[in-house]
């Protein structure tokens, strides 16, 4: 069966090739950093299980050494220039678009064919990760066709696949650093210290204060933990069941949905979430860090002041 | 009695990005300093983080699609996404982007969350269409108004993602509130909850169309 052991070992295999990236690209006055950090990444993919909890704890600290002393630099170089690909892009057409649609396309059907027909039954693949796994089967093939149709250079998924990595630099492995600083966080004890807060400066009697305080509370604590979803278990233990389920008699169903649904207009103004918020402002090579959260708060207060107003309409007067 | 001097490790989160440190680096120190401050023992707090970035390692796999998407590009990807764009009669990028938006919604709320991204769409496709409507419409744009146009890509990237997972039942997120509530004796059906998303999600949709076609008058009139 394919689980997801496999798709982490592919895994390592592409860090790996970035690694290999970067000490080729002399560009880089810093290569050997970049290629060290690479390096490191494919390590945890590979043998991550076999290191023990501190083995991963020094990888980590090892991460955060390079990182930290700005080991990690950017490549001047693009491998072919814009009148190039402009040619390029004439020559192949529309049908360029087809390899980067295989991707979603085998995500898509994969989904559909080991979900709703017989082959869920079959036991290739570890129901668990039947899209991680369909994943890495999507960028197999892309790269096969890609090899087939265009013939690149050998080497050039390798470099290409370097290139964007190293222009994402160490952003790439921050929203695994923060779900790792959320482990932490949860064995301090820091969500039943918040929900003691929040539940002693609840007001009884009001329901649509405590409704308010329900959804900013979600809102701030998702901010704070970058993730609504380690805010959800504190919110609802604090406020949720105790004062707006039980107390007001409030409809569960809104309170859990629309509970959450408040905390992700949080992930929209946090840099904590940084494969939402930060990746993708390294990826899309903005020059504010911040830039994607900047203009995203101006969707979420709006969208904040609708939830609220959903869970007091549809949980308590409908 | 409830130890407070842990909540000091958030305030290093805040302080550290607030003063622009390498955030992985402020990352790494608040979570030491919160775990000593919570008496654990050094080496306990460190194998508790390394146990964590190991088992989160599903978060970075995404990017295992670098190498197809930087080969595509070599080959100008980009300047055909632009040219496809550049041949629609009538394109704006607040069009562009609001088409976008309802397919990236309704595709999470079919559950197919991973068939779009930051990385597996937007960079690739969306901000060069975006890129080439609002040249196509205004001329060459300066470099705010580009760096706008590509957050705003991003942005509605997530808004779709967050604002229709929820509707699909089988979503981790769904399971995450059935079994938060099912601790307190609550039984809810994956469906009770879900339908409830959907309220939520068109006031996600009807807000981020708005501003978009803001954007395309903000850039209309600055054209002017």
């Amino acid at each position: 069966m394919i689980d997801i052991h496999w798709v982490y070992a592919f895994s390592g295999f592409v860090f790996a090739s970035f690694a290999v990236a970067s000490v080729r690209d002399t560009a880089n006055p810093n290569r050997w950093g970049n290629a060290a950090f690479w390096a490191l990444l494919a390590v945890s993919f590979w043998f991550g299980d076999l290191l023990g909890d501190v083995g991963n704890g020094v990888l980590v600290l090892a991460l955060v050494a390079l990182a930290g002393v700005h080991a990690l630099g950017r490549s001047a170089g693009e491998s072919t220039s814009n009148e190039e690909r402009q040619s390029f892009s004439e020559r192949f057409g529309n049908k360029l678009f087809l390899p980067a649609l295989i991707i979603p396309f085998t995500a898509f059907l994969g989904t559909l064919l080991f979900t709703y027909t017989p082959l869920k039954d079959s036991g290739w693949i570890d129901a668990k990760s039947v899209t991680l796994v369909l994943l890495g089967a999507g960028v197999i093939i892309a790269l096969v066709v890609c090899y087939l149709w265009i013939r690149p250079p050998v080497m050039s998924s390798v470099d290409e696949g370097g290139r964007l990595a190293n222009a994402i630099g160490w952003a790439l492995v921050l929203p695994q650093m923060l779900a790792a600083l959320g482990a932490v966080f949860a064995a301090a004890g820091i969500g039943t210290t918040i929900g003691a807060l929040a539940g002693e400066i609840i007001p009884h009697g009001s329901v649509f204060l405590a409704v308010l305080l329900y959804g900013l509370g979600m809102v701030i604590f998702t901010m704070i933990m970058g993730n609504a979803f380690a805010a959800f278990p504190v919110m609802v233990a604090a406020i949720g069941v105790p004062i707006l389920i039980h107390e007001d008699g409030g409809r569960a169903a809104v309170i859990g949905a629309v509970g959450m649904l408040t905390g992700y207009c949080g992930t929209l103004m946090t840099p904590m979430a940084a494969n939402f918020n930060i990746v993708p402002a390294a990826l899309l090579e903005l020059r504010n860090q911040y830039g994607v959260v900047k203009v995203q708060i101006a969707t979420a207060i709006p969208l904040l002041a609708c939830n609220i107003a959903i869970l007091y309409v549809a949980g308590f007067k409908l | 009695m409830i130890e407070y001097w842990p909540l000091l490790g958030i305030a290093l989160v805040v302080l550290g990005f607030a003063l622009r440190f390498n955030p992985l680096l402020v990352v790494a120190v608040a979570a030491i300093a919160t775990g000593l401050l919570a008496h654990m023992p050094f080496l306990n707090v460190l194998g508790v983080l390394g146990h964590g970035f190991n088992e989160n390692r599903t978060v970075t796999l995404i990017y295992i699609v670098l190498p197809v998407i930087g080969l595509l590009e070599r080959y100008g990807l980009q300047q055909q996404a632009r040219a496809l764009i550049g041949r629609m009669r009538g394109a704006t990028v607040g069009r562009v982007l609001v088409l976008y938006l309802g397919f990236r919604q309704i595709f999470a709320a079919l559950g197919l969350t991973s068939v779009a991204g930051q990385a597996q769409t937007v960079r690739p496709l969306v901000v060069p269409m975006a890129l080439a409507a609002a040249e196509k419409e205004h001329g060459e744009l300066d470099e705010d108004t580009a760096e706008h146009v590509k957050a705003m890509s991003a942005a509605t990237d997530n808004v779709g993602l967050f604002f229709g997972e929820d509707i699909f039942i089988a979503i981790s997120s769904i399971l995450l509130i059935q079994g938060a509530l099912k601790a307190y004796g609550i039984e809810l059906t994956p469906f009770e909850l879900s339908v409830w998303a959907i309220p939520s999600a068109i006031c996600a949709f009807l807000i981020q169309a708005t501003r978009l076609f803001l954007l395309d008058r903000w850039l209309r009139k600055r054209a002017r």
